[in-house]
């Protein structure tokens, strides 16, 4: 199913012209010799992106703004977009005074931080040994490994269940990460990379003496990172915003992820639309501040993992 | 789909995979083996223990009346299978999963095809059209939802309260059975169309800047090359793209599920919800492991269609 080509191991490697970098897309098509910048194609251009923008930022504004009202004001007709009697962060100091939201971002952050960690490191190990190591048997557990990667997690989730209470597990950080360590599209992608690393810069260790093990960590890795960080990047994001499993599985507040959370406060803050708005800011805004920062990278990390994600 | 695709770098890799042209002895073969398994031990402990095995479970499970006490755990045949196929809600929901895949993959398709045009065409202030149109897809489902369960409420909702201004009067969008199915897409539309939108960024950035050069000379205009250049290279991006989305789509549960809970009177409820009902409130494991397979043998059918439709036009 993967089909983007993963950036190559070190770009001092390759010949031939340097490999654009994926994430930056500045370059567009900009403009040509002698064309003017405000020519009617352009201005049409630029009125269509930011009609599209302001509408897929409205959501998101009108959320915030609503969190900053007072529940009075937030339920009262006609609707207003600023209030009249200013904006309050009540709505925020209930949300943290009673509500679990801190705890929930705890228990999202862990779970998805263990996910990410060890996934990535049964995923490349079993990546390398299917790239560069002939075992017996490697064929058929690649193409099994390739076949299931067309398994829907839906089709998984009551044996799973079964599963976690044979193990006696329901309920606990266990159950959440275990089911969610499973990537086989992520060992296809890292597998993919492997194979591009030159295969001399390993024999040439492996001749001095180093196992494979020692060539894996102190070779294949250090020049992996690119990879190994969308990778990373692709699958934390996934597990910190994972609901149906988390919430098949947990049943326990002080055990829940953010969005499971947040799907019980629904229920429990009824009309108090200003607090549910500011949960959902505050569950929001984790990932969108990380996103701020590291943009580039977790755009260039979508962008090689994207096809094979899904 | 992946061999044709990859082109010249799957060449070179293969090159560098089969590069050691020393003769294996058997001895060292064996100390391979042993190696490889070693490696890849880690991944196999999970991969068997939380998606083979339970796979192979899921799979009994549907042959028998299991249910979540334990009882009635015995071998039935067919029966579940038969049940599901004659149960009106299955077929209901199975049909709306379709509907909304068909309603979503359109758009999905397309609006992420012009932003990332758009987009492209180089405009100051890239980092914040791909915030505008990336960020959604980061948010997690419930939040997303939440958003929206705001902007569709009758009373409060901006989305009845911007119609008003222009005179158009609002509807309560999620409990209205003619139009929560359309509120759900254009939530999901929101919610997930960066992905499909930083896909095409990525593939029109790969397009060969000679090209572009070449036609220019040749006195091509922006919309001539548009036709004659850009979309005719992002056909495999396309076929893929959409590949993807049907696949997404038809899993689709968190916001339905969160919005409308399946609701008004069943209008929205997915296949995957009916699963989920069926195992977590009617306890009924074997039943629901019988829908479950039903829902995967559609997912087979579709992906082993779409793999045979993009390899004979890679082959045309």
């Amino acid at each position: 199913m993967t089909t983007t080509v993963a950036p190559q191991p070190n770009a001092a490697y390759r010949p031939g012209p340097r490999p654009r970098i994926p994430g930056r897309f500045t370059r567009g098509a900009n403009l040509r010799v002698g064309e003017r910048f405000a020519s009617p194609g352009r201005i049409v251009a630029i009125l269509a992106l930011v009609v599209m923008a302001v509408t897929w930022l409205l959501p998101f504004l009108w959320a915030v703004i609503t969190s900053f009202k007072s529940e009075a004001t937030a339920a009262a007709t006609p609707v207003t977009l600023l209030p009249e009697d200013g904006f309050t962060t009540d709505a925020y100091a209930n949300v943290l005074r009673e509500g679990n939201v801190p705890l929930w971002t705890w228990n999202s952050l862990l779970t998805a931080t263990a996910i990410t960690v060890v996934t990535l490191a049964v995923s490349a190990l079993a990546a390398y040994a299917l790239a560069r190591i002939d075992f017996t048997g490697r064929k058929w557990l690649f193409y099994l490994i390739i076949a299931s990667i067309i398994v829907p997690p839906p089709v998984l989730i009551v044996p799973l269940f079964y599963e976690m209470l044979a193990l006696n597990l329901v309920d606990t950080y266990w159950a959440i990460i275990l089911p969610q360590l499973v990537h086989p599209a992520m060992v296809f992608i890292l597998k993919k990379f492997f194979e591009q690393v030159p295969v001399e810069l390993e024999d040439a260790a492996r001749i001095d003496g180093a196992s494979r093990l020692r060539v894996f960590w102190s070779i294949v890795l250090p020049l992996s990172r690119p990879i190994l960080a969308a990778v990373a990047i692709f699958v934390f994001i996934g597990a910190w915003n994972n609901f149906l499993w988390p919430f098949i599985i947990t049943s326990d507040a002080s055990l829940m992820t953010l969005p499971v959370g947040l799907q019980t406060v629904k229920s429990a803050y009824g009309l108090q639309y200003a607090q549910t708005m500011a949960s959902a800011v505050l569950a929001a805004l984790p990932l969108v501040i990380v996103f701020l920062f590291f943009q580039r990278q977790i755009i260039r990390g979508f962008s090689t993992t994207g096809f094979g994600g899904q | 789909m992946s061999s044709a695709t990859l082109g010249a770098r799957t060449g070179r890799a293969r090159a560098g995979t089969a590069a050691p042209e020393r003769t294996v002895t058997s001895a060292q073969r064996s100390r391979d083996t042993r190696i490889g398994w070693a490696f890849v031990a880690p991944f196999l402990v999970v991969f068997v223990m939380f998606l083979l095995w339970p796979l192979l479970h899921g799979f009994w499970l549907s042959f028998t009346g299991e249910s979540i006490t334990g009882a009635g755990g015995d071998f039935l045949g067919f029966a579940n299978y038969a049940e599901a196929l004659s149960d009106p809600i299955m077929w209901r929901s199975m049909l709306n999963t379709v509907w909304f895949t068909v309603l979503s993959t359109i758009p999905l398709v397309l609006v992420g095809l012009v932003m990332a045009l758009l987009v492209f065409q180089g405009l100051p202030g890239q980092w914040l059209w791909r915030l505008s149109f990336f960020m959604p897809f980061l948010l997690a489902s419930t939040v997303a939802a939440q958003f929206w369960i705001w902007m569709y409420n009758p009373q409060l909702g901006l989305v009845n309260a911007m119609l008003g201004v222009v005179g158009i009067e609002g509807q309560a969008w999620l409990q209205d059975p003619q139009w929560a199915m359309l509120a759900v897409v254009v939530e999901t539309l929101w919610w997930t169309v960066g992905f499909n939108f930083l896909l095409y960024l990525t593939a029109l950035q790969n397009i060969p800047e000679q090209q572009y050069e070449a036609s220019a000379l040749d006195g091509a205009g922006r919309w001539r090359q548009l036709w004659s250049i850009t979309l005719p290279q992002l056909g495999p991006t396309t076929v893929l793209i959409v590949l993807l989305q049907i696949l997404a789509s038809l899993k689709v549960f968190d916001q339905i599920y969160i919005m409308t809970q399946g609701g008004p009177g069943g209008t929205t409820r997915p296949v995957v919800q009916y699963i989920f009902e069926s195992g977590f409130t009617g306890y009924r494991f074997g039943y629901a492991s019988a829908i479950a397979y039903v829902f995967f043998a559609v997912i087979i059918i579709i992906s082993v269609a779409q793999l045979r439709f993009t390899s004979r036009r890679n082959a045309a």
